[in-house]
């Protein structure tokens, strides 16, 4: 075992000498000195089991999964928070998924519909409220394609059948009405409320949309949820490489384009964690292949360009060298514009589905460290996929806790931490450099050749702010 | 595949009933599962010849989540190869035991426990249909037949009645019909007569007398169906009898559900109440 290794090790049973015994031995399992080589057994974290109660979690539930992550985006479907108003209410377009379409008449990203559940729905259940809502936003809506019911706690527990409800509107509007089960006690985190939406596109909606014709180079992409107008950036560069992108899972998405995905010649996945079920079934059902590709930074960019060109012929092999030839000066360009205001600045992050390890080359391209890195909700094909990615000895949490989070913020001392808005704050009074690496600050895209020159400016700008020097940095 | 559910006032003898009747059509060669949906977990005691099997409720408990359950450690075969599994659930007056039944129904199916032979699923489900929870088992693409247990006690005729009013909204929103109600005799005046009235009142049928007899006891004392216990007993052929209709039964109904005031009414007409006018 490395020095590297013994030492983060040592400052980990440091920070864990908080806890009590029981949560010590919990946690610990939970946190490793990362070994790229996969090697040393003891550097693999556990994860996706139950959070430890009485830990600040950052967790959040399966209804934030399938609705704020997966259903959400889907642009003219109107998803309908089922429950009491509270889900809907603190989920209202907080994901920045950016749409094309007039909102209210075709398009429904930025309009929230709750149930609002009232003490009498839960007695006499609220199927009725549901049914009258159902026609209610018909009526309100011609222009919809779907509507998906997500089901917040008291309906799985009082045990509604909105299955029915769904079966008897869907005949009546002749449209999908998806019901989605993604109650929020269901599972550990939100990563389940990912695979239940998965598994109700593949019951609803998978296969029924209407393409006109196919041709050689139809793609989906998947798994990019037009965080800041990513999937824009990233469809951009599909279609430059001569590739003609069917459908985008569900950043910008219309409910044909859920259903046309099965036409697609390879699946390309962005988000492997919320979006792998449909592409396993893409696979079996229809021998669809799946390659994951990452379009953080110009390294990984050209890398993936290139994996993504070797599914085709020729042409596009040629196309993808072509690409990375026009656009590396460009790339060049930010990086000698803001390395020299970034070489050697270490950060930290903690986040969900794919950046904690796709956003790794896109740091070091700026000359940047990740010293640790971390997810919510993560399953071990996602950690075996981050060791390789990170150097040897840096920090791997997996389900984080704030106390956690904090001591190693103060250990490491990293230039900047990238994670959340539930992280944001307690990290400013901290007078540690903070950007949201899950909705980008109101910024992006991060994605692709548009994305790389913002993403840049924005570390930049978070790391180097005058303002961070106008607040005690506290030790 | 079809899926059956029984259902009945507490303490009627449904556990006993299903447990008799499908080691009756399992004996006959016939492919069955059951699946019991009540907290104490006694669904399937007679088919495993024990009690306290692990439900899937209390295994979810053990390991944190229900995602984390392995199908073999919850699904075991008993007499005849019957297929059983228990979804638990907590302890009376704590928690919610109609999640319970749901998150265990949704647990099975999702990993094929019912499998691609079975012939008949059976749920035991307890008591009345007093919540959401309890009604899974008919939901829609689950059971589509009904069966209730009951006697010639007003209660029991009363709680028939009741749960027939769940099968009809159930009935009306899905595909769930009432196949006939199932008389546990408990030896009471004009018990046959009584419950063919209030069968034919619901639109249905008696599909069988199963007449009272302490075989049933003795068998069950021992952890075993009269069918295992004693297969020659005249008692066994009363649930072969019942087996049989059945798995012969044609006769599916929405139910027509009547008033308390004509449940008392058909109680005065075969005499079992007196009138108030001659109480007085």
């Amino acid at each position: 075992m490395s020095t590297a290794i013994k030492e983060t090790q040592k400052m980990i049973e440091e920070v864990l000498d908080a806890y009590p015994e029981k949560a010590k031995k919990d946690r610990a399992k939970h946190l490793a000195a990362n070994d790229p080589t996969g090697q040393c057994s003891t550097c693999q974290v556990k994860s996706n089991i139950k959070s430890r109660p009485g830990v600040m979690t950052v967790r959040g539930c399966a209804y934030a999964g399938a609705k704020g992550v997966v259903w959400g985006p889907v642009k003219d479907q109107i998803t309908i928070s089922h429950g009491p108003v509270g889900c809907g209410q603190y989920s209202w377009w907080s994901r920045r998924n950016y749409y094309n379409g007039q909102t209210g008449i075709d398009t429904f990203g930025t309009m929230h519909i709750t149930t609002d559940f009232q003490e009498k729905d839960i007695v006499y259940g609220g199927d009725k409220n549901l049914d009258a809502a159902l026609h209610e936003l018909k009526g309100l809506f011609p222009l919809a394609k779907s509507m998906g019911i997500l089901s917040e706690c008291p309906v799985g527990l009082i045990g509604d059948d909105i299955e029915a409800v769904s079966k008897k509107a869907e005949k009546e509007f002749a449209m999908p009405i998806v019901p989605v089960r993604c109650e929020g006690f269901r599972g550990v985190s939100q990563s389940l409320g990912h695979h239940i939406a998965n598994d109700t596109i593949r019951d609803h909606i998978l296969g029924k949309g209407l393409l006109e014709k196919s041709t050689p180079y139809d793609v989906a992409l998947i798994g990019d949820y037009n965080i800041g107008g990513d999937a824009w950036a990233s469809r951009k560069m599909l279609e430059e490489l001569g590739l003609r992108v069917i459908a985008q899972w569900t950043g910008d998405a219309s409910i044909n384009e859920m259903g046309i995905a099965h036409k697609a010649k390879v699946n390309l996945v962005h988000c492997y964690r919320s979006m792998n079920y449909i592409c396993r079934h893409m696979e079996e059902q229809y021998g669809i292949p799946w390659t994951e590709f990452n379009f953080f930074g110009p390294t990984k960019i050209y890398q993936s360009l290139r994996k993504i060109a070797s599914y085709f012929d020729d042409s596009i092999k040629e196309k993808a060298e072509k690409m990375i030839e026009k656009y590396k000066p460009a790339m060049d360009a930010v990086i000698e514009e803001f390395k020299p205001g970034l070489e050697g600045k270490r950060v930290m992050l903690y986040v969900g589905g794919l950046r904690p390890r796709h956003t790794i080359g896109a740091y070091e391209d700026l000359g940047m460290e990740v010293v640790a890195s971390g997810y919510e909700f993560g399953h071990s094909d996602d950690y075996k996929r981050t060791y390789p990615e990170m150097k040897e000895g840096a920090v791997i949490m997996d389900d984080a806790t704030l106390y956690e989070l904090e001591e190693f913020t103060r250990r490491l001392s990293p230039d900047m931490v990238g994670s959340g808005i539930k992280e944001k704050y307690s990290y400013h009074k901290l007078g540690v450099p903070f950007r949201q690496m899950h909705s980008w600050d109101y910024s992006g895209p991060y994605h692709g050749f548009d994305g790389f020159p913002v993403f840049a400016r924005d570390m930049d700008m978070t790391v180097n702010s005058p303002t961070w020097g106008l607040i005690r940095r506290k030790k | 595949m079809r899926q059956i559910a029984i259902y009945g006032k507490g303490g009627i003898g449904k556990s006993t009933t299903t447990q008799n009747l499908v080691a009756a059509l399992a004996e006959a060669g016939r492919k069955c599962m059951i699946i019991g949906c009540d907290p104490k977990a006694d669904s399937t005691r007679l088919i495993l010849n024990r009690k306290a099997q692990n439900t899937v409720m209390d295994m979810a408990r053990e390991k944190g989540t229900v995602e984390d359950l392995e199908l073999e450690e919850v699904l075991l075969h008993g007499f005849k190869g019957i297929k059983c599994a228990e979804s638990g659930g907590p302890e009376p007056g704590v928690g919610c035991a109609g999640r319970g039944v749901i998150t265990a129904i949704n647990f099975l199916e999702e990993n094929g426990a019912y499998g691609e032979d079975t012939e008949f699923v059976f749920y035991d489900v307890l008591g009345d249909v007093v919540c959401g929870g309890f009604a899974m088992p008919i939901r829609e693409g689950k059971a589509k037949e009904i069966y209730i247990v009951t006697s010639g006690e007003m209660m029991a005729m009363y709680a028939a009645n009741n749960i027939s009013r769940g099968v009809l909204k159930y009935a009306q929103s899905g595909g769930v019909r009432l196949g006939g109600l199932i008389c546990n005799s408990r030896k009471t005046d004009k018990e046959f007569e009584l419950i063919s009235e209030l069968a034919a009142k619901l639109g249905t049928q008696m599909i069988h007398f199963v007449p009272r007899d302490n075989e049933v006891q003795r068998a069950e004392l021992r952890r075993k169906t009269v069918i295992d216990y004693a297969p020659n007993h005249p008692q066994a052929d009363e649930y072969r009898e019942l087996a049989r209709k059945i798995a012969d039964n044609k006769n599916f109904v929405i139910p027509t559900p009547i008033t308390m005031d004509e449940l008392e009414r058909l109680l005065m007409d075969y005499g079992i109440m007196e009138s108030e006018e001659a109480a007085v």
